[in-house]
């Protein structure tokens, strides 16, 4: 909360102003009924037409005044919200940019998003709200109190006694209210998911027949929907009647009671019709304060989603070279002892050792879960090591500087990522590169033949995650990407997998041709794709088992040798 | 949009549907119609009782009693009344919801696989979820509304009609004014709300799209380019936003306005029609005669009849999105479901397993034929591998298999008999499934393996999953067969979802099995492990295959190599090999 309010400081002034602008607008309101009161009692007497015009004419000036007055302070409100709302969303998705693995991890990708979508949407909302409706009702109640204390201070404490209870009802039943529509979305969330799931295995439920056995299981969660549904809206389907009975009941007693008022002169029925006025407004502005209320607690927890993402810390700084001097030797790629793990519990990675030098490549290869990207995204600094070190070109990587450590190198991870925006922006990535050097690199990658079969070539749209190109055309744009920059470490984790057997051997052909002096890092399932490297690791269960040539693994590790064996050659078609 | 006969239809389908439950919308309209009688009656006894406040000879106690007693009841009943109205609709809406929803569903199963293939999973899910969200509220609110309104309309006119007609004279000013002021609300202010949403839908699809790649934009170190893209965004959307919000900005103090001068109006006629009453120029009986009380109920009465006139255009809006939601429910409730059965369909008993395609072609749609006159024949208990490139159509001879589709020409028989003369669930219980895709829905492990066999029981179950070696990853799973599998909860890799799907595949005794790249998912040692399995899940079936490693190709009865979907060749590994075509192509390239 304090975060999100210190972001409201720069608009203080702007506010204010708005604020100001409101209360002139809100007041001169405030003064019809007064103005009423004063014609039905007084100006008649006068017995003069004009005067009551006159009077009716301010009237209508006041109600046009506050009328103008509404409509720039609300468009001031508009503005600061939109400049608030506007910059919580900029640092919010810059900050989400910067989170570190572990970070994204522990708050999932898609709370994120709905940190940046809903949560400022809410954040968005309630602050312009605030400004339109948070001042207006408590002037005009406080407003519409103070006129009438004036009038008939007796009969306005009537009135008031019912206000706490008016606005104790309503909050009430709000704040019973909306856990039921939390109940309420699960129920839909619930809902949903059964279509989904149904509609993705249709394949399977019309081959086992298992239509019946669909439709009970959608019947229950359709019954629960409409139970919840059902509860949340009686409840809530209360709060109207109650608070017109309120108001009206406040009427009945102000009328009532003003008769023996009248009788002792005390009051005049002019002042009743005045008051029947204002006991409308003031009602409503307690409704309306009671709703800002409930939406203020759901604003709440907006702003801490927001704020939590806000004020993460940047875990993984650039450390300083005392503490994590550099290694002896300058090998492009060492990892002396390293181990690491997700949870803190089982290691997930254990005593791994391996060096590369420039120019060499590795082959990472092993069952899923054996650790194959664990050791990428040490690689790649996602994760800080928990014991033991990893060095590029001989400085321990905690003290490489971001921006010089991702110049280096040239990444595919697994199922990476395509956007929607042409081939040629997907390859460019927002970076500067030429035209020529997109080409040279789709060309080794083996994607410029078949990105020239397009009839629109580089400038064909790709839709989100790549799902009008085949797997392998997928894989070849992401390479073309990682190569486009000439990166001095290549890493490709798993990402040659839809290549059929051909196209991945002259894919291997031309890296080799081309990328003599680059590190080569390779991930991937089939032997066929890191027979070739100069080092393969075999990892079982985050330890190394089996290192060296493939010659060499063949004779001395059993389970490279079964891998080999059951692969007969590797994948045979697409 | 919509054009009238089409909404006209529409709203008497949903009307039709309201109607189901007619008691209870009987009831509900007897309740409105009371609940605002009650409510119109208010305004009028306070009039009574300042009247008799008002009186030059004192105070009439008596009639102020009276008028305070009614209305205490009348607004007692009324609050009463609406809140059982709101009961009432909240279970009539509910009722209608929960049909169309039933409804919808129980189409969408019984649409054919086509359907799924060619419409979008979120766009379905919109129609059941937020489509009859849609008419949900419609429904429950706004007919209410609509009714509440008229009554409330008409009937304050009519009081304000007895208490002064020549005062009536004000509403030829100002309705006017809040029709004009209405018109020109839909007009201007709602292209920039349309603006507004779809803006803000980009902005939130580009982060979300952004955010899915998190990981590469900080590898290639792209968190300034990609920040300042999403700038561009997000500023056009809150200028969208401010845009939107600037002219709706207008609206309430508008309306205010409008309401205040029709007050500030009533107030300078009423004022002086009173003033010449009260000095008795314009006697009791007289058209212009007006009372101070007379002035009150006016007032109020004035506040009522504006009320629903500035609401009108919202609640004909939300009329129109309704009718839109209701349609697009309607249009997947309408679908031509699959081809029932025919009378005569054959219910098949004891499969024996030999499968033949005879001259078959197809296409998903008429402009293109996918496969071209696709002859081969599997004997029981064979082994049928389909090979060839992405694209050349082994998928959809699986799905033609299946009766996913019907054949356009020739046909497929069953143990010599054509598969559309047999009853569908009869053909496709005939088979058990492996597809690349795992299907596995939110529930435990045991009915997730469980939905392969009716009744099947714990034991079969755990059997089944030892032969696709995944008991014992199950065994450790923290409840077992009983642990509840979803997105959130327990982390299971594809290769695991995978051999779930094999186990679900073992627990049935089909004669036929279709493996479609059913390996793809699992890393090359967990298939070893499973191979196995695998070759005792196969055995004494018939088998089509589709699968890119060689191993299972290998040692096929029959292969048949499709291209742009024709069968370019067909036979055994060995003699395709020497055959020299585009198998032994393939096959030799990987020892390049």
């Amino acid at each position: 909360m304090k975060t999100l309010l210190k972001y409201l400081k720069p608009y203080y002034v702007r506010m204010l102003c708005g604020f100001l602008i409101k209360v002139t607008g809100t007041v001169s309101e405030l003064f019809l009924p007064y103005i009423l009161t004063h014609i039905l009692h007084t100006v008649i007497l006068s017995q003069n037409v004009f005067d009551i015009v006159f009077w009716g004419l301010l009237m209508i000036l006041c109600a046009g005044i506050a009328c103008i007055c509404n409509i720039i302070a609300n468009r001031m409100a508009a503005s600061v919200s939109r400049d608030y709302a506007q910059k919580i969303r900029h640092d919010l998705f810059n900050k989400t940019l910067r989170l570190s693995a572990r970070q994204t991890d522990s708050f999932t990708v898609a709370s994120l998003e709905s940190r940046i979508t809903n949560d400022t949407y809410n954040i968005h909302h309630f602050v312009g709200m605030m400004q339109r409706m948070g001042v207006r009702a408590p002037i005009m109640l406080i407003g519409g109190i103070t006129i009438t204390m004036i009038m008939d201070s007796f009969l306005s404490l009537v009135m008031l006694v019912s206000m706490p209870l008016l606005f104790i009802a309503v909050y009430l039943v709000s704040k019973n209210g909306i856990p039921l529509y939390a109940k309420v979305q699960t129920a839909v969330d619930s809902m949903v998911r059964v279509v989904r799931e149904d509609a993705q295995g249709i394949r399977v439920i019309k081959a086992l027949s298992k239509d019946k056995y669909e439709h009970s299981r959608f019947n229950k969660v359709n019954n629960t929907l409409v139970k919840r549904e059902k509860t949340a809206g009686i409840v809530m389907g209360s709060v109207h009647p109650i608070m017109n009975l309120f108001m009206n009941m406040g009427i009945v007693c102000v009328i009532a009671l003003s008769a023996s008022r009248v009788t002792n002169r005390l009051s005049n029925p002019e002042t009743v019709i005045a008051f029947m006025q204002y006991f409308t407004q003031i009602s409503m502005s307690m409704m309306v304060m009671s709703r800002m209320f409930t939406m203020a607690s759901k604003c709440m927890a907006s702003a801490n989603r927001i704020e939590e993402v806000l004020i993460c810390e940047d875990t993984l700084i650039e450390k300083s070279k005392s503490d994590f001097p550099d290694n002896e030797v300058e090998n492009a790629i060492e990892f002396s002892n390293v181990s690491f793990s997700y949870q803190g519990q089982k290691n997930d990675l254990e005593n791994i050792s391996f060096t590369l030098k420039k120019g060499e490549s590795l082959g990472i290869i092993g069952a899923t879960g054996s650790g194959k990207s664990t050791l990428i995204k040490l690689l790649l600094r996602f994760y800080d090591v928990d014991k033991g070190n990893v060095y590029i070109n001989g400085e321990d990587i905690r003290t490489i500087n971001r921006e010089k450590l991702y110049s280096l190198f040239g990444t595919v991870m697994q199922n990476d990522f395509i956007y929607n925006d042409t081939i040629m922006e997907n390859i460019r990535f927002g970076r500067e590169i030429s035209d020529e050097d997109i080409y040279k690199a789709s060309k080794i990658a083996q994607a410029d033949s078949f990105i020239n079969d397009f009839s629109d070539g580089y400038s064909r749209i790709l839709s989100q995650k790549g799902t009008n190109v085949s797997g392998g055309q997928k894989q070849r744009i992401l390479i073309s990407r990682a190569l486009a920059a000439n990166p001095s470490i290549l890493v490709l984790d798993d990402s040659s997998s839809a290549l059929d057997y051909k196209t991945e051997a002259a894919l291997r052909k031309a890296l080799r041709e081309n990328l003599s002096d680059t590190v080569f890092v390779n991930v991937a399932q089939r032997v066929s794709a890191v027979k070739d490297c100069d080092l393969i690791l075999v990892l079982d269960e985050g330890r190394i088992i089996g290192k060296g040539t493939h010659e060499f693994l063949m004779l001395s590790c059993s389970e490279y040798k079964q891998i080999n064996d059951s692969q007969s050659g590797g994948a045979f078609v697409e | 949009m919509l054009n009238k006969k089409i909404k006209f239809s529409i709203f008497i389908r949903l009307i039709n549907y309201v109607l189901k439950s007619w008691p209870l919308f009987i009831l509900a309209v007897i309740m409105t119609l009371l609940s605002n009688q009650l409510a119109l009656l208010g305004p009028k006894y306070s009039g009574d009782a300042i009247d008799a406040i008002a009186l030059d000879s004192g105070v009439n106690f008596a009639v102020v009693t009276d008028s305070v007693i009614k209305m205490l009841v009348c607004y007692i009943l009324s609050a009463a009344l609406s809140y059982l109205l709101s009961i009432v609709m909240i279970n009539i809406s509910q009722k209608v919801v929960y049909t169309m929803r039933k409804q919808l569903f129980e189409k969408l199963t019984s649409l054919p696989i086509g359907y799924f293939d060619t419409t979008a999973t979120g766009d379905i899910i919109s129609r059941i979820s937020y489509d009859i969200d849609t008419v949900n509220a419609s429904l429950s609110h706004d007919l209410v509304q609509v009714m509440t309104s008229l009554y409330t309309v008409i009937g304050s006119l009519v009081f304000m009609w007895n208490i002064s007609k020549p005062m009536i004279i004000i509403f030829v000013i100002t309705v006017p004014i809040s029709i004009l002021f209405t018109k020109y609300r839909s007009k201007k202010v709602r292209p920039h709300f349309q603006l507004r949403s779809k803006k803000l839908g980009e902005l939130n699809g580009y982060a979300e799209e952004m955010l899915s790649g998190g990981r590469t934009i900080q590898v290639y170190h792209r968190e300034n380019e990609i920040g300042s893209r999403f700038d561009k965004r997000n500023d056009e959307a809150m200028k969208a936003y401010f845009k939107a919000e600037y002219y709706a900005s207008a609206m309430g103090p508008s309306v205010n306005f409008i309401n205040n001068l029709s007050i500030s109006l009533v107030m300078i006629l009423g004022g002086i029609l009173f003033m010449y009453s009260s000095t008795g120029v314009v006697r009791s009986g007289s058209l212009f005669f007006i009372t101070l009380g007379g002035v009150a109920q006016f007032v109020q009465y004035s506040r009522k009849f504006a009320g629903p006139i500035n609401e009108f255009a919202n609640i004909l809006h939300e009329f129109q999105s309704a009718f839109s939601a209701a349609e697009r429910v309607f249009r997947i409730i309408d679908e031509n479901p699959e081809k029932p059965d025919g009378q005569d369909a054959l219910s098949l008993c004891e499969v024996n397993g030999e499968v033949e395609l005879i001259d078959v072609s197809f296409g998903y749609d008429n402009s293109r034929e996918i496969l071209h006159s696709i002859n081969f024949k599997a004997k029981k208990g064979q082994t049928v591998a389909i090979v060839g490139p992405t694209g050349a159509g082994k998928t959809t001879v699986i799905n033609l298999l299946m009766r996913f589709y019907d054949v356009k020409n020739g046909r497929i028989t069953v143990d010599g008999i054509s598969n559309d003369s047999i009853k569908r669930e009869d053909l496709r219980k005939a088979y058990t499934m492996v597809l690349q895709d795992t299907w596995l829905f939110h529930g435990t492990v045991f009915e997730n393996v469980a939905y392969g066999k009716e009744n099947a029981t714990l034991d079969e179950v755990i059997s089944a999953c030892k032969a696709a070696r995944i008991h014992y990853y199950i065994e450790h799973l923290p409840d077992g067969y009983n642990t509840v599998l979803s997105d959130d909860g327990v982390n299971i890799s594809k290769g695991q979802k995978q051999l779930i799907t094999i186990a679900r595949a073992m627990l049935s005794d089909a004669p036929m099995l279709i493996l479609d790249e059913a390996t793809s998912n699992v890393d090359s040692r967990t298939e070893i492990q499973i191979q196995e399995a695998l070759s005792s899940l196969m055995k004494g079936r018939t088998c089509f295959v589709i699968a890119h490693r060689l191993s299972t190709i290998k040692n096929a009865d029959n292969i048949i190599v499709i291209d742009k979907g024709e069968i370019i060749e067909q036979g055994n590994h060995s003699e395709l090999l020497s055959l020299g075509g585009f198998y032994s192509k393939l096959y030799n390239s990987q020892y390049d």
